[in-house]
């Protein structure tokens, strides 16, 4: 088979799924060879029986039993059945078992094999964002953001906040981890750990449109130290700040982005980007959420609609389309987006964003008590 | 699994020498009760769609500002009446009466004619106050479901103007016996699936 | 990145404007070109010899379902050319995409290229070829004269056809989409993909859509109404039992799949929020929708090929059918537990580990069912006298191939595996593994198999042997280096790369490609030397494979009745019963028969809903509802024809008999 002629070339490539550079990503490629001897258990004898039954009773040998009537035995049949159960009760425990520990929701217990992390270990925390085509890290712990370009300290457990701007991708890091959507409006979370330095591939494993190929970022796993002189650098470097303004800007598509580094973030960036109202005035989901939970907005709420006053879609050429997919719902009386403990954003003058002056689509907004309420900048 | 061995004695036939043509038609019961399953199948995916979004108003209506159970509870009962009435057709048709089964079909399909009525006035009138299906997912969901349902009822309401005029022309040979039949359980099948639209879309959308 | 700016529509073309017609692409152009000669040629030599009164009269408006299989079959393998030179298409790109190189496609045609591929191969090639087999092989091996509504059947045909024709004239009507070929949303909603080529894909699949739920209706009615007497439903051949548990698939699959479009359409052109980001729709619904249906259709696929290698390993090992029973078992717990898997397409979008462990361990109990299958046909090699025809070649190569393709899917369906292996490469492989290996593979041993019965000659066997050994080669080389490819963190629809160590693994893929290539033209010129030498690799005995089911008691070709008198069923293998206890073909007593009559109502009908689909495409609102109006009134004109049958009379019956009297008794 040719498959057994390449078996030389394997040798020589870099086969990271089987051999990643992390404890997750390793004992998902370990479970991917278990697996695989489990069930050549089964496939080896069929296909070598295959072989064999065709060579022995092929009809030119007449010495073969020939029994045309045969067609039935209990015993043979029970083998049958049985023999893939069992192989399948056995894989399923494994299955159950290793989906619930390697699950990436699941905060990581050990750094490597008995390498256990102690309680008072807080993982490092990056969000990540997929844009149009291009990827956001946000370190919101040390309040710098990269694009492009993802730097972690090695042997410290990461703990990744997945979300995209606009439609579906996929966060990949083959040597770390396995993958997770992510997807708009959504939240996916990932954990993994490096348990090696070196540089690595990260990139989108779900096609997202014509910049896809080019989603792609190195990733460095880096000593403790070298990790603080990133940040360090990042800090001090002059890619300014990350605040809405910035993002909304960096949100369009484009390719083949360069890495780039932000000094300073909007602490509130990523909640927002979740949430899908980084854009001044328009509803967040978890305020929409709440709304639709106490039993919506009313007729009232029908007309707290706005267009979209500037040009997310334009790269996707769908900027003149119909007015119904570039609007959004306003904020009514926006309560600040869930933050946790971190402090509140930085103001930023949302002016030229907000379409302020801008007439209201189609009729005259009806003067109701809700939208009455001017639309605030997302504070 | 073998066969039971027939001695060689035994006479065996192996060809159905003294044939009848199956009955024409004879399986279109069956073929278009599975259609009406197919059917039934696009109307779960509906309900599935308005079971997941139907609480997501976008900060919009609720089916408490919207809906008006005494129009909906009047529609509903325009369906049900349509429903015996097309059972008096299928009784007038089996005692072999052309005319009676006309003009009960007649009947059914002023009653379809009138909860179709009520259901765009329902429409009309929503899409005037501007909960217009564009709104928010509840609204999407909302419309398509019922919106499907009206569509099935227009087209029955076709079949049966159909259905009438060809039974003036041939009669009630057993062509247009099979007919009615089908468009009777197209009939019932829509009624089942309102009653389903009724519950789920606004009574329980009202009580939410 | 060329984005088409939506141009602005007018009133009478819509959206349609010069600017669709794809000059900028000089591939287009040229394929454009061919295809225009090519049809030249093609209408020329109808005109020439007088073709088309024959080809209207006893094949486009045929209600026999041989002619309509047939016709199935000719439209998966047009299609699977186009489908095909996708394939080479997209191989040649990777492989040349290196070392900054931007490959010789872009992104908005390489992009509209895969999902092409996809939608073809899946829709409007395995969908057409196994549809056409059942339409074909199901009614003779019950032994039924047609199936249960024929002019539906030759409407599901053309309905098909029309959905082929309007995915075809994306290639040069504007363009396809870009999305993959389920269209996820939001990438298919119209903030991201405005032009027409989602509304292309929407309406391409919704009319092939309706020919399908019909053609499904239509064969489990058949299966379960016209069965010829004594063949109760353990005693059906296995064919028919996986076409019966296929078509019951289609029927409770392809209506999810058609509401699921109409939400994405409505999306789309109304603007509705079903499957949008804002205002509180769930681009989550739409990926479980399309798989709830995209499940069960891999096992539509797959089921009645599972049955041709039961019916061919039994026929050439000579042998009866080991475990019938567990075999017709393990059919029927296939075909229930393909609607509990659907979540493992979608592990990694964040489900809980209990809901991705229950959904990974269903899809590993399918393997059960489907390993009892593998054994069986084992077992009925086992101790038989195996006859190496081109049938049960494609049968042992399947049995090699598949159980790898098996092996992976099983590995995918354990969720920490597939998180690393999910979109990869990997997935490609295992998939083309066990759709090549098992559907293909499968079609062609039923082609070889079951050609002679329909038209009265055996293939070339020179050629068959030079396709198989360039399929099976070249399907190693293609995929196998996918797989390591995929291990190495390679995903898919990648269209240009970095790493320059992947590049080796490409070209070998592209060869393998190659030598497939090599394969289908083999195929292509074994089709064309037996008809050529029709006369030499003639069957006059109508069994030339010593049969066991029904479909070989009668003349190859099948006379237009199948089967003068209906045969009665005494055993599983009713054919090779018969022959064991040297039954007497009847030679007297001829009757008139039943048949249904010819109508072109079908084609027209389609024809109607081509043109509206097309309108849809580009927004052209009166041309829809003008084309629209004429399908419902076509409908209706049609049911106001109450003469829809005719009787062969039996004077023409006995003529066709005696010759096959004559026949049997010059090859005996």
């Amino acid at each position: 088979m040719p498959v057994l002629g390449a078996l030389p070339l394997l040798a020589g490539c870099d086969l990271v799924v089987l051999d990643p550079a992390g404890d997750v990503a390793r004992q998902q490629g370990d479970l991917i060879v278990i697996s695989t001897v489990l069930m050549l258990l089964i496939i080896v004898p069929v296909m070598a029986l295959t072989i064999f039954f065709a060579w022995r009773y092929r009809a030119a040998n007449k010495e073969a039993t020939y029994k045309p009537d045969w067609d039935h035995s209990t015993q043979l049949e029970l083998v049958i059945w049985s023999a893939p159960l069992l192989i399948i009760i056995c894989l399923g425990a494994l299955t159950w078992v290793a989906t619930h520990l390697l699950d990436p929701y699941r905060p990581l217990a050990r750094t490597g094999p008995g390498q256990t992390i102690a309680a008072d270990v807080q993982p490092l925390e990056v969000n990540v964002v997929a844009l149009d085509w291009k990827w956001l890290f946000i370190y919101p712990e040390q309040g710098v953001a990269t694009v492009n370009e993802l730097a972690v300290p090695v042997n410290r457990p990461l703990r990744f906040r997945i979300s995209s701007a606009s439609v579906m991708n996929s966060f990949y890091v083959p040597a770390l981890a396995g993958q997770i959507y992510a997807m708009p409006g959504m939240e996916t979370k990932l954990h993994g750990v490096f348990d090696r330095t070196g540089t690595y591939q990260g990139f989108s494993a779900n096609y997202s449109g014509a910049g896809f190929s080019n989603m792609r970022f190195k990733v460095k796993s880096l000593p403790a130290g070298e990790f603080d002189t990133w940040v360090a650098e990042a800090k001090a470097s002059a890619g300014g700040d990350l605040d809405r303004m910035a993002y909304l800007k960096l949100e369009k598509p484009s390719e083949k982005e360069p890495v780039r580094r932000f000094a300073a973030v909007d602490p509130q960036l990523f909640d927002a980007v979740v949430n899908m109202c980084v854009e001044p005035g328009k509803m967040c989901m978890h305020d929409m959420m709440s709304i639709d939970t106490k039993g919506g907005a009313g007729i009232a709420g029908i007309g707290n609609v706005r267009a979209i006053a500037y040009d997310k879609y334009a790269a996707r050429g769908s900027a003149d389309m119909a007015k119904w997919s570039i609007r959004y719902v306003a904020a009514l009386c926006s309560s600040p987006v869930m933050s946790n403990d971190r402090p509140d954003a930085k103001r930023v003058n949302p002016a030229p964003l907000k379409g302020e002056g801008l007439p209201y689509p189609n009729q005259a907004p009806a003067r109701t008590a809700l939208n009455a309420i001017t639309p605030r900048p997302m504070s | 699994m073998s066969s039971k061995t027939i001695t060689a004695e035994e006479p065996v036939q192996f060809y159905d020498l003294d044939e009848h043509a199956h009955p024409e038609g004879h399986s279109t019961m069956l073929g278009f009760w599975i259609y009406l399953m197919s059917d039934c199948l696009i109307f779960a995916i509906l309900f599935a769609c308005f079971g997941v979004l139907g609480a997501n108003y976008a900060a919009g209506p609720a089916p408490k500002d919207l809906f008006d159970l005494k129009l909906i509870a009047l529609n509903t009962a325009m369906l049900l009446f349509s429903s015996i009435t097309y059972g008096f057709a299928v009784l007038q048709m089996q005692m072999g009466k052309v005319r009676g089964t006309q003009l009960w079909l007649a009947v059914t399909g002023l009653f379809g004619l009138g909860f179709l009525g009520i259901e765009l006035y329902e429409f009309y009138h929503l899409i005037e106050i501007g909960a217009t299906p564009q709104r928010s997912a509840f609204l999407s969901s909302f419309f398509t479901l019922v919106g499907t349902h009206g569509l099935h009822v227009t087209f029955g309401v076709i079949w049966l103007v159909v259905l009438m005029i060809q039974l003036g022309k041939h009669g009630l040979i057993a062509a247009n016996k099979r007919r009615v039949m089908c468009l009777s359980m197209f009939w019932h099948f829509l009624d089942v699936i309102w009653i389903g639209v009724f519950t789920i879309v606004y009574l329980m959308g009202v009580l939410r | 990145m060329t984005p088409h700016p939506a141009p602005e529509a007018g009133p009478f073309l819509g959206k349609l404007s010069f600017d669709a017609l794809p000059f900028h692409e000089p591939i287009l152009i040229v394929t454009f070109a061919v295809v225009v000669l090519g049809a030249i040629g093609v209408v020329g030599a109808i005109t020439k010899f007088r073709l088309w009164g024959y080809l209207w009269n006893d094949w486009f408006t045929t209600v026999d379902h041989k002619r309509i299989g047939i016709m199935y079959m000719i439209l998966g393998l047009i299609m699977f050319l186009r489908g095909f030179a996708d394939a080479i298409m997209m191989r040649l790109q990777q492989v040349w995409a290196f070392n900054g190189s931007e490959g010789y496609l872009n992104a908005h045609h390489y992009d509209q290229i895969f999902t092409a591929h996809g939608v073809i191969m899946i829709f409007f090639v395995a969908m057409p070829f196994i549809t056409g087999l059942m339409n074909y092989i199901v009614p003779l091996q019950i032994g039924a004269r047609d199936v249960s509504f024929p002019f539906l059947n030759n409407f599901s045909f053309w309905m098909t056809a029309a959905g082929a024709a309007l995915t075809m004239i994306s290639l040069f009507v504007g363009e396809y989409a870009q999305t993959g070929w389920l269209a996820y949303p939001p990438l298919s909603g119209i903030a991201y993909s405005p032009s027409v080529g989602v509304d292309y894909y929407i309406w391409g699949l919704q009319i092939a859509g309706v020919g399908t739920t019909l053609s499904g209706i239509n064969l489990i009615v058949t299966i379960l109404k016209l069965r010829a007497p004594g063949m109760g439903l353990m005693k059906m051949p296995v064919f028919t039992w996986t076409s019966l548990c296929s078509n019951i698939l289609i029927v409770a699959s392809f209506p999810i799949l058609t509401a699921t479009l109409t939400l994405l359409a409505l999306d789309r052109y109304v603007g509705t929020n079903f499957f949008t980001n804002d205002f509180g729709g769930s681009p989550m619904m739409y990926v479980n929708l399309i798989w709830i249906w995209g499940h069960p259709e891999v096992y539509i696929l797959i089921l009645p090929l599972f049955g041709v290698f039961s019916e061919v390993t039994s026929t050439f090992s000579g042998k009866k059918l080991f475990g019938y029973t567990s075999m017709v078992y393990a059919t029927v717990c296939i075909t229930i537990l393909s609607y509990l898997v659907w979540l493992h397409h979608f592990f990694t979008m964040g489900s809980g580990a209990s809901v991705n462990s229950f959904f990974g361990i269903t899809t590993m109990v399918i393997s059960i069912p489907t390993g009892a299958k593998l054994f069986n046909w084992l077992f009925t090699m086992y101790r038989g006298r195996i006859r190496f025809e081109l049938p049960m070649m494609w049968t042992i190569a399947f049995m090699l191939t598949f159980v790898v393709g098996g092996m992976t899917g099983v590995l995918l369906a354990v969720p920490p595996a597939d998180f690393v292996l999910h979109n990869s490469l990997f997935l490609i492989a295992h998939f083309h593994n066990v759709i090549i290996g098992g559907v293909l593979f499968g079609l062609f041993a039923a082609i070889n198999y079951w050609w002679p019965k329909a038209f009265g000659f055996k293939l070339d066997v020179f050629w068959g042997k030079i396709s198989f050994w360039c399929w099976v080669v070249g399907f190693w080389l293609a995929f196998m280096p996918l797989y390591v490819l995929g291990l190495m963190g390679v995903t898919r629809r990648m269209r240009v790369f970095d790493d320059p160590s992947l590049q080796i693994w490409f070209a070998i893929a592209a060869l393998g490609a190659l030598v497939i290539a090599a394969g289908i033209g083999a195929m292509l010129v074994q089709f064309a030397v037996s008809i050529w030498k029709r006369k030499e690799l003639i069957d006059e005995s109508g069994d030339p494979w010593n049969g066991r089911t029904l479909e070989w008691a009668t003349s190859s070709p099948p006379p237009d009745y199948n089967f003068a008198f209906t045969p009665v069923i005494h055993d599983l293998d009713a054919w090779y019963d018969m022959k064991k206890r040297n039954h007497d073909r009847p030679v007297a007593g001829f009757r008139d028969i039943h048949m249904p009559s010819n109508t072109g109502t079908g084609i027209i009908l389609s024809g109607f809903c081509l043109v509206m689909g097309f309108a849809l495409v580009w927004h052209i609102w009166w041309l829809a509802a003008l084309s629209f109006a004429a399908a419902i009134f076509g409908a209706i004109w049609h049911t106001f024809n109450y003469k829809r049958d005719f009787h062969i009379p039996a004077a023409t019956v006995i003529e066709v008999e005696s010759a096959r009297t004559r026949q049997l008794a010059a090859g005996a």
